[in-house]
């Protein structure tokens, strides 16, 4: 993988919402006093009509997005993920999953790659939360462009959806002409040793560790989960057919996520050997995001050795 | 309608209430009667409200204390938004009258509440779009005394001064009462009215069952600001046994106590 570009996704969330904005007229933007980390600030300036800052009141937000949902605009209301999907769980279960209302909620600072803040601020648990919620669509873009690609698609559809962006700058490696289908996942590279299911930022390390694998003589399939919810069942039962081995790979808790959504699909349709890389039950701390994903083993070069502890053991 | 049309339609709304919890076997009466002259003054005197309008191009009535949702429900049937004889399915299987409202169930419900402290955030949320949009219509959410305990509530009311929401109503239905006891036993609320003004609320006191008072306080003029209507209401109001009585906040009637709080508001046959 020679990839020359970085860009934090969250940078190209700001940039997608300001483009957007020119062309929806009924998009609203919320955001509680993290304008400027967020990037929903680019949005503001061009459109502060239509810009909202509720200050440090993440559930008041939730609540005030879903009054606008209701009023006949498109709420998008940002903040950490940790706080949007933490503070405001319950605001968002009742006031807009309930109703389904049509509400996106775009969190970014999402996982351990929030990094020097800590584990106070290090969400691992946003997916596990959402993705329980009736009614919630959950997506996980993987790179700056799919970024674009999805809060558009989020925009377009009708109901409530969440995004979980995340915040360093980070390999650019999908094309603008790559197919982007909320709930359809898309097979990056194809195998027949293992299938890597991957979301996030974690796609780009499995891609890389794939590479290696290859080199080693082990053919795995990369597939970018960037749908966590409605999970492509489809694509996991057929690639767990043809592999017989499926890895799961994500910045977030193997709890509840990515890992729980791949092996609630598996153990009812198809029961395949499986390995889920995430965090093991435990918080973060402070460190930069390269140095944590190390510890925490989201890295290719575990996702190399998981692979061929599950192949030795077949 | 006039104060005596008022009148009667707020005890016919009272009796529908103890019937339907009757009939239910469970829910909340004292809250609900508590603020049934606020609905009544709101629905069929003051709200530009009917079936059938384009509920964004409406005045909106948020039931933020959701467990009151038999009193709304009530008003709604009586307003024709759907058949007074589906009152007595509140709270069954398969009804469209859920425990707690739900707008995408029941015809005339503006937001889905019962969680407490939302239903002001939702306010201010469809009040902001009303300014947006620049229309005309006004938003009122009525709150329960023991909600405001929520931290939520005073962020929607500082949100509601921030943007000067002069077309937003915040009407408070205090009764002095909640699950646990009194306001100030449970936890003391203290004074509401410096409070609010301090939240940057126009705030005006009435007597919660005083229609004529009520409209006037509807139609107080305001002006980049929003307006909050301190409503001292009787907790279980028109039912001697249920009256101030922090046990009828979440039990229903039973068959006899039915039909005596019946008698007592005329509601007999």
């Amino acid at each position: 993988m020679n990839i020359s570009e970085t860009k934090s996704v969250r940078i190209a969330y700001g940039e997608a919402l300001l483009e957007l904005g020119g062309t929806e007229k009924n998009l609203v933007v919320l955001d509680a006093d993290l304008a400027h980390a967020t990037m929903t600030c680019k949005f503001g300036e061009a459109y502060p009509k239509r810009f909202f800052n509720m200050g440090i009141a993440e559930g008041d937000m939730m609540d005030t997005a879903a009054g606008l949902a209701i009023s006949g605009f498109t709420p998008v209301a940002s903040t950490f993920a940790l706080f949007g999907t933490g503070r405001a769980y319950e605001q968002i279960r009742n006031s807009i999953c309930y109703p389904k209302l049509n509400v996106k909620i775009a969190c970014t600072h999402s996982g351990l790659t929030v990094g020097e803040d800590g584990g106070s601020h290090q969400s691992i648990e946003d997916i596990s939360l959402m993705r329980s919620v009736p009614n919630m669509t959950v997506i996980v873009p993987c790179d700056a462009v799919q970024m674009k690609k999805a809060l558009t698609a989020a925009v377009e559809m009708d109901g409530p959806v969440y995004l979980r962006v995340s915040r360093p700058p980070a390999p650019v490696f999908t094309k603008e002409s790559d197919s982007f289908e909320i709930g359809k996942a898309n097979i990056l590279r194809n195998g027949s040793d293992i299938a890597i299911f991957a979301t996030g930022l974690m796609v780009y390390e499995a891609l890389v560790a794939a590479e290696e694998l290859e080199n080693q003589g082990v053919h795995a399939a990369v597939v970018d989960m960037h749908t966590i919810k409605p999970i492509d069942k489809e694509s996991i039962i057929s690639l767990a057919r043809k592999t017989k081995r499926i890895l799961t790979v994500e910045e977030h808790s193997v709890i509840g996520g990515l890992g729980s959504a791949v092996a609630e699909v598996l153990s009812e349709n198809m029961p395949t050997a499986m390995k889920c890389i995430g965090i093991e039950d435990c918080f973060g701390q402070s460190g930069t995001p390269e140095q944590l994903l190390k510890e925490y083993g989201l890295s290719s070069a575990n996702i190399v050795e998981q692979t061929k502890i599950m192949i030795k053991k077949a | 309608m006039d104060i005596n049309g008022l009148q009667e339609i707020s005890r016919i709304v009272r009796g529908d209430v103890i019937r339907m919890l009757g009939e239910a076997q469970s829910g909340h009466p004292g809250g609900s009667l508590s603020c049934v002259d606020i609905l009544t003054t709101l629905y069929f005197a003051e709200m530009d409200n009917q079936p059938g309008q384009n509920p964004t191009e409406r005045d909106r009535c948020i039931l933020s204390k959701g467990h009151a949702a038999p009193a709304l429900y009530s008003v709604l049937a009586r307003k024709g938004y759907f058949p007074v004889e589906e009152l007595l399915t509140l709270r069954k299987f398969g009804s469209r009258l859920q425990g707690h409202p739900d707008m995408k169930k029941t015809p005339g419900v503006d937001a889905s509440t019962g969680s407490l402290g939302q239903g002001s955030s939702i306010a201010v949320g469809l009040a902001l779009g009303e300014k947006l949009k620049k229309g005309t219509h006004k938003i009122y959410a009525i709150v329960g005394d023991g909600e405001i305990q929520e931290g939520q509530f005073w962020e929607a009311m500082m949100s509601a001064n921030h943007y000067k929401l002069d077309n937003l109503t915040i009407i408070l239905d205090h009764n002095g009462l909640q699950i646990d006891g009194t306001n100030d036993a449970v936890m003391t609320l203290g004074n509401i009215r410096k409070k609010l003004e301090a939240f940057g609320a126009m705030v005006i006191e009435v007597d919660g069952h005083d229609h004529q008072a009520l409209i006037e306080a509807y139609r107080t003029p305001v002006k980049e600001q929003f307006k909050f209507i301190l409503a001292q209401t009787v907790k279980g109001k028109g039912v001697s046994f249920m009256e101030n009585q922090v046990g009828w906040h979440g039990k229903a009637p039973n068959g006899a106590e039915v039909r005596q709080a019946l008698i007592e508001l005329g509601c007999s046959k």
